[in-house]
């Protein structure tokens, strides 16, 4: 709501101004968002009138012009403006005056010519942006007039943040009944007489959706003239309110919602047929709007129309072919109670906002629609002329305003605050509430410009409001002391977060939404779960995993010169999945993933560089899952390399899977190195063991070792696990320690080294034992993979 | 004697003439080796007579302790001088820096979270999760704000589509944490039934939220923390008290200034938004939007089956991105979500 704030003086004018006045409606709820001076300071500009204009002697592009500024005598000025004219009024600054930008006027000579001041442009005076000529002004001015007065130039242009239930406060009359309440300054509101009735003219109307439509009231004038001028005072105050001024009969119309909070809509009354009907549209039904929209109507859509056809979007905007023109002379004019629930979203849905719209569906005054319809008359008949018809008014049942009961003791307790029932009443005045006492309680009807006023609550926020927020305590709140749940079965995702970042990630937090591209090549998702509204085609689909945007990292950081890389997201990736819930049909799981990409360690001079692979990325990952040991499973994935993959599994389930970013994506993505990455579900992670005392054995542990040759291509823990399924008792651990290939090594086989650690928990091993055991070690591997031992 | 003299004088000489250990044992031999001149002189006590043997006896054996004396200490000296050079030579520049990984760090906001959620602990909140893919109920309506609610529109709501392509019914991205607090209430109100008095409902919900929104002060994706206290005795003053004591631990700061102002949410009656003050700094004495608040709304208890009557409380929602901007002087929330490693390490 953005209105001039003399035009709310006009109405009540409180002592407090400037940005005191801003504060006290702002702490009020009405926030204001804006204020600004509509022009800046100057001084000594006067209302002038040009007396004669001849050419200057010495430049054929200036004027010598004589002005009367009010004063008796004429002044002689020089002027290079274009438009001036004997006749015309325009702004003069006097010598001495300051303008905007710090010119100062002085007596001067210009080619020669004395020049006793200067007539001015609008932008000169830093009132409008038009520099093309001078500023002309009303031929009625008073000639000598301080401008500032004139014009009203000292005004200020508030601009409101209204809250959706303040529709009360989307007029002036409705600012003014606030600041009244908040300031106790007497108001003076719009005295809307009826307009005599002048002609017979008069059109039906019927209410054929009276739970919608209510109340509907309009009347024909006759003989008016559309072409008439706006007045100056109605289009400054239109424009200082942020609305450009059209035409007389659109701009009254629009003085009058914001002056009484009515929307108003005028209809070319000789473009009508029969009488006039608010019916819900029929399903099909389409309409050409002003906006030069055409809409197809949906049957929850009210509609004015006649006997032939749509003629408006029933509050919300009227049609284009039985609008007002300037061609117009008889009108018929509408003011009507919609209800918000018949207005609410459908402007909306039509992908545009109105005016109307915007009140209407927050509530408009349902008992003053007469009001503001004579007032709007009354306006047409001073401003273009006219005869009036009779009212033509439908009415059906209007919303009920149901009594409000506010208990002293419920305020007390949910505001910790002691208001006394005096202190109530008091404010309950104030708002101009009108209520009867039962006992200790107030029992209120809330007024009909109000539609935010329905229970308890709703009264405790209009005293608490009037009486100040500050001037509720802040208290320390009491409660009774209990302990949070603490499972140590489970690690906080702050501890897993951190183990990471000791693990030399950096945690980053990309969109939820990613490119299309993504799912497909990095997830292989085919179910894909599209936004009806993105913000861009990049941003379209929800992820499913983490890896596109950890990929995209990569991209913006080596662009930014950064080689080296390491992070991580925790985040909701989102699936389609018929059981998944809480939210039926998606599954939500918190993921986990890290990337790794250019050298394993920061550039330093101890180490020898070299870059990630497969096994450092690994290892970090063991380590976040430790205790509990994972296993790595060969498995294809369409984001990476299928020979340096794996899937990775805890207690049988697979929560994710670790790899290179497979060459192909290396490529498209244009990047020199491949990344190494990981993402599994953060459930797992989170889940924590909780630590059993087993009593260790006092027996000396012996520890060989052995080394065999096997096929290159042998999993190690193909081999673990067959040994582990069939090893001697004696054996407690067998540890992997050393890969070779190469010299003493034939092509194609690799040699494993093991140290095989033998314990038994009751008595010392004899020697014989344990090269028994280790023969049958070896003889296992023979069999089972072709091993030899190497020696 | 004259002549021991000598010869002890000789040898001490003789050790101090060498920093070598191989050759001062050499000398060593010359003196008291098998045919060294101590060693000889020994040998001929035998020949002497025995009055003079005792005498001269004695003082050979003093002058060959005073060899040895002087040997031992002369063995020790380059002991020493052997170990100096050695740890001399051994000498790093310990200057040089330290080998191995460089720590990553938190994200800025997971950093703010962090905090926000461990001084809610401290008072003895919970924290709660959600889906952020939501039902239109749990974000709209559970929270008295039905369809075609004006507020709605103050939410710029993304919607999903089907697979067949049409926008689906009745999900959405949650705008807010609010529908944790309804989740919550409702799992908590199950749990408690059977009991007379339900437990305090004391929670707070932080999470990422979806707003079709997007320039310098707004990003689509951006964070928010829920907070929920309920019970029989909980106004608006304790409301005050709880946020005027996180904004100054947050904050770490003693005297900066709270004000609350009447605003407008669905879901709470009253309705607050918080505005904050640093009382120096870059922001000093401006008024900063902090947060929205209020009384929960009755009828949103009542779709949660908590009588209103008995039961009241507060809940409010702030953004842990501005939190974090104001914390560390960061001016666009941008660069939150870039992902850029110039920013994110200044954090670590």
């Amino acid at each position: 709501m953005k209105f001039s704030e003399s035009w709310l003086r006009s109405f009540v004018d409180p002592a407090c101004c400037g940005p005191e006045f801003s504060h006290l409606l702002t702490m009020a709820g009405l926030e204001v968002e804006e204020e600004e001076p509509v022009a800046p300071a100057f001084s000594r500009v006067v209302v002038a009138q040009v007396v004669s204009v001849d050419r200057h002697p010495n430049a054929d592009r200036l004027s010598l012009c004589r002005v009367d500024v009010g004063g008796g005598e004429l002044l002689q000025i020089v002027c290079g403006a274009p438009n001036v004219a004997a006749g015309s009024k325009v702004p003069c600054a006097l010598v001495g005056a300051a303008l905007p930008g710090g010119l100062q006027i002085r007596l001067s000579k210009v080619r020669g010519v004395e020049s006793f001041g200067m007539l001015c442009s609008a932008r000169e005076l830093g009132v409008a942006d038009d520099a093309s000529g001078l500023l002309l002004l009303d031929a009625a001015a008073p000639v000598g007039e301080d401008l500032r007065r004139h014009l009203d130039l000292d005004d200020r242009v508030l601009t409101l943040k209204l809250t959706p239930n303040r529709a009360d406060c989307l007029s002036l009359e409705g600012v003014a009944r606030e600041v009244a309440a908040l300031t106790g300054a007497p108001a003076n509101y719009i005295q809307a007489e009826e307009v005599p009735v002048a002609i017979a003219s008069e059109r039906a109307v019927v209410l054929d959706a009276p739970a919608a439509c209510p109340r509907y009231c309009g009347r024909v004038i006759g003989g008016v003239d559309a072409t008439a001028a706006t007045p100056s005072w109605m289009r400054r105050r239109l424009e200082r309110s942020g609305l450009r001024p059209i035409s007389a009969l659109v701009d009254i119309t629009n003085y009058v919602m914001l002056e009484l909070g009515q929307p108003l809509h005028a209809f070319d009354n000789q473009r009508l047929a029969g009488a006039v009907h608010a019916r819900m549209a029929q399903p099909g039904e389409t309409i050409k709007l002003l906006n030069e929209q055409t809409v197809e109507l949906q049957s929850d859509v009210l509609l004015i129309a006649d006997e032939r056809r749509p003629l408006a979007m029933a509050g919300v905007m009227g049609g284009e072919d039985s609008g007002i023109t300037l061609a117009t002379t008889e009108l018929f004019l509408e003011a009507a109670f919609f209800t918000p629930q018949a207005i609410a979203g459908r402007a909306r849905r039509y992908g545009f906002v109105s005016d109307a719209a915007h009140r209407f569906e927050r509530g408009v005054d349902f008992a003053a629609t007469r009001r503001a319809l004579e007032r709007a008359t009354r306006l047409v008949v001073d401003i273009c002329g006219g005869q009036a018809g009779p009212v033509s008014e439908a009415l059906a049942s209007l919303p009920e305003r149901l009594p409000v009961r506010l208990r002293p003791r419920r305020v007390r307790k949910v505001l910790g605050l002691d208001l006394s029932p005096k202190r109530i009443e008091e404010l309950f005045r104030r708002l101009g509430l009108s209520f009867v006492r039962d006992g200790d309680d107030f029992i209120v009807t809330p007024p009909s410009h109000r539609f935010d006023m329905e229970i308890e609550e709703d009264l405790i926020e209009e005293i608490v409001r009037l009486h100040g927020y500050e001037n509720i305590p802040a208290a320390l709140p009491r409660a009774a002391l209990s302990m949070l749940p603490q499972s140590e079965q489970t690690r906080p995702v702050a501890r897993v977060r951190q183990m990471l970042t000791d693990c030399g990630y950096q945690e980053v937090i990309n969109f939820a939404f990613v490119d299309e591209a993504w799912e497909r090549d990095l997830a292989g998702n085919e179910r894909l779960i599209r936004l009806a509204n993105p913000i861009a085609s990049q941003s379209s689909v929800m992820r499913s995993s983490l890896l596109g945007g950890l990929l995209a990292n990569v991209t913006t950081n080596l662009k930014r010169r950064q080689s080296r890389l390491r992070v991580f997201e925790t985040g909701r990736c989102f699936f389609r999945d018929p059981l998944g819930g809480p939210v039926a049909g998606f599954r939500q799981p918190w993921k986990l993933a890290a990337l790794a990409y250019g050298t394993a360690l920061p550039e330093q001079w101890g180490c020898a560089a070299r870059n990630v692979d497969y096994f450092d990325v690994k290892g970090d990952l063991e380590l976040l899952l430790s205790p509990r040991v994972a296993r790595f499973e060969v498995a294809a994935h369409p984001a990476l390399h299928p020979g340096r993959s794996a899937r990775v599994l805890v207690d049988g389930q697979a929560i994710g899977f670790i790899g290179e970013l497979h060459p192909q994506w290396q490529q498209k993505y244009d990047l020199p190195l491949a990344p190494v990455l990981f993402e599994i579900d953060l459930d797992p992670v989170e889940r924590a063991r909780l630590p059993q005392y087993v009593e260790g054995s006092r027996q000396p542990v012996v520890v060989r070792d052995i080394a065999i040759v096997v096929d290159h291509a042998l999993e190690l823990q193909q081999l673990l696990d067959a040994l582990s399924a069939d090893r001697p008792a004696i054996v407690s651990d067998i540890r992997l320690f050393d890969v070779y290939v190469g010299r003493g090594v034939e092509a194609g086989k690799k040699s494993l080294a093991f140290r095989i650690v033998m314990q038994d928990t009751r008595r010392t091993l004899l020697e014989a034992e344990v090269d028994a055991a280790m023969q049958q070690l070896l003889n296992y591997l023979q069999q089972a993979f072709a091993a030899r031992l190497r020696v | 004697m004259h002549n021991l003299d000598q010869i002890v004088q000789a040898a001490v000489l003789a050790f101090a003439a060498t920093d070598d250990a191989d050759v001062l044992e050499q000398i060593k031999a010359a003196y008291l080796g098998k045919n060294g001149q101590i060693t000889d002189l020994l040998k001929a006590l035998a020949r002497l007579p025995p009055d003079e043997r005792k005498t001269a006896g004695v003082a050979i054996n003093r002058a060959k302790e005073a060899v040895e004396t002087a040997l031992n200490a002369r063995r020790e000296a380059i002991r020493k001088m052997a170990l100096n050079a050695r740890l001399a030579e051994e000498a790093l520049d310990v200057s040089l820096p330290g080998r191995g990984p460089a720590p990553g760090g938190l994200h800025p906001v997971t950093r703010t979270l962090e905090r926000v959620e461990s001084l809610f602990r401290s008072i003895g909140f919970e924290v709660a999760d959600g889906p952020e893919i939501e039902a239109d109920f749990q974000n709209f309506t559970a929270l008295n704000t039905p369809e075609d609610h004006p507020a709605r529109s103050m939410h710029d709501t993304f919607y999903l589509l089907d697979e067949s392509g049409a926008v689906a019914e009745g999900v959405l991205l949650r705008t807010h944490t609010s529908p944790i607090q309804v989740r919550y209430m409702q799992a908590h109100v199950a749990r408690y039934a059977a009991l007379e008095t339900m437990p305090e409902i004391r929670v707070i919900a932080p999470g990422r939220v979806y707003r079709v929104d997007s320039d310098a002060t707004h990003s689509p994706m951006f964070h928010q923390v829920e907070g929920l206290w309920i019970g029989e005795n909980v106004s608006f003053a304790d409301l005050k008290g709880v946020i005027a004591d996180f904004l100054r631990r947050f904050f770490e700061s003693d005297d900066l200034q709270v004000r609350f102002r009447p605003s407008f949410f669905p879901f709470t009656e009253p309705s607050a938004e918080i505005d904050m003050a640093f009382m120096s700094g870059a922001h000093k004495g401006r008024w900063l939007e902090i947060a929205g608040c209020g009384m929960v709304h009755p009828n949103v208890l009542r779709h949660v089956n908590i009588d209103p009557e008995r039961y009241l409380g507060f809940a409010f929602g702030m953004g842990p991105d501005r939190l974090t901007m104001l914390r560390y002087g960061i001016n666009d929330l941008r660069l939150f979500f870039d992902g850029d490693l110039r920013f994110l390490r200044q954090f670590v």
